[in-house]
């Protein structure tokens, strides 16, 4: 890339970077990506100590690869830094969250039985009489719905992710779909129960009143 | 038995709530991210431009960690 001493790589435009990733010149282009992009990830993953320079490299590396395979997709609505950011930061909490998560199996976090997992009364030493008498009859109409209302891979799913956090690309990759199949499998679910808890008569105000924070 | 804590349970049924029939899946929120991003960083009001991608780091806890990520990412550049 011409001229490039007199600039830092972050000053490229982004046709500057498409050209330069394209043509003759793209080895030295490529270590422009890796730098910046390592870079990036010092800082965005510096809340992880587990994480060293030697896999911030293995991330960068396959960052790079992903990108260099997709730069026709690269339509020019933000700036190629930070598309390409984007990916690496993409690559490299997918595996970590594979990595932590990977002595946990499906059955581990869907072990409950029903709706087990959703406590009869709230602890709430915050809440009057009369907020605890809604509390409690929701809550039985959650064990309820979550029991009766959703699928099985539904209720896997709502357990999987809300209660025990698991990861949903985690859950997804176990159940055999994709992150996004999750996310619409637990939009379903989510839908089906807003719509049951309605229908049982409560006001959406009540709900909120009692599970105000 | 563990059950979820009180606190953890009323922000599972305001989410439920606060579902609706509108909302984006996390590959389309992740195609719409590097534009939502940008507009952060140029102060612009990405939200506002962007609803359902905002809507969508609200509700998504992995979508939003690697929101976060990639904004503290970029803040880096020199």
């Amino acid at each position: 890339m011409e001229g490039q001493e007199a600039r830092t790589a972050g000053q490229f435009t982004n046709e500057e970077w498409l050209e330069g990733l394209r043509g003759p010149g793209r080895d030295e282009a490529i270590a422009n990506l890796r730098r910046i992009l390592m870079r990036g990830l010092r800082y965005g993953l510096a809340d992880r100590p587990e994480v060293d320079e030697a896999a911030r490299e293995d991330f960068v590396q396959e960052a790079v690869l992903k990108i260099l395979a997709s730069l026709d997709s690269f339509r020019g609505e933000s700036r190629f830094t930070t598309w390409a950011q984007k990916t690496a930061v993409r690559v490299a909490l997918t595996e970590l969250r594979r990595l932590r998560w990977r002595d946990v199996s499906l059955d581990d976090v869907t072990r409950f039985p029903d709706a087990d997992f959703i406590p009869r009364s709230l602890a709430d030493a915050s809440a009057g009489p009369e907020q605890k008498t809604v509390q409690n009859a929701l809550l039985e109409i959650l064990r309820r719905l979550v029991s009766d209302e959703l699928t099985d891979k539904q209720r896997q799913a709502v357990t999987a992710v809300y209660f025990h956090g698991m990861p949903i690309e985690e859950v997804a990759r176990r159940m055999g779909t994709n992150r996004n199949g999750l996310y619409k499998l637990l939009h379903d679910a989510r839908q089906r129960i807003k719509k049951a808890m309605i229908a049982q008569g409560l006001s959406e105000k009540s709900i909120l009143d009692a599970f105000d924070s | 038995m563990k059950a979820l804590d009180p606190g953890k349970l009323k922000r599972m049924v305001r989410d439920m709530l606060a579902t609706s029939a509108d909302e984006i899946g996390c590959d389309e929120c992740f195609e719409q991210l590097d534009r939502f991003v940008d507009l952060e960083l140029a102060g612009k009001r990405a939200a506002e431009a962007l609803p359902l991608v905002q809507d969508h780091l609200n509700r998504c806890h992995n979508c939003r960690e690697e929101f976060e990520a990639l904004l503290t990412a970029l803040r880096a550049e020199p």
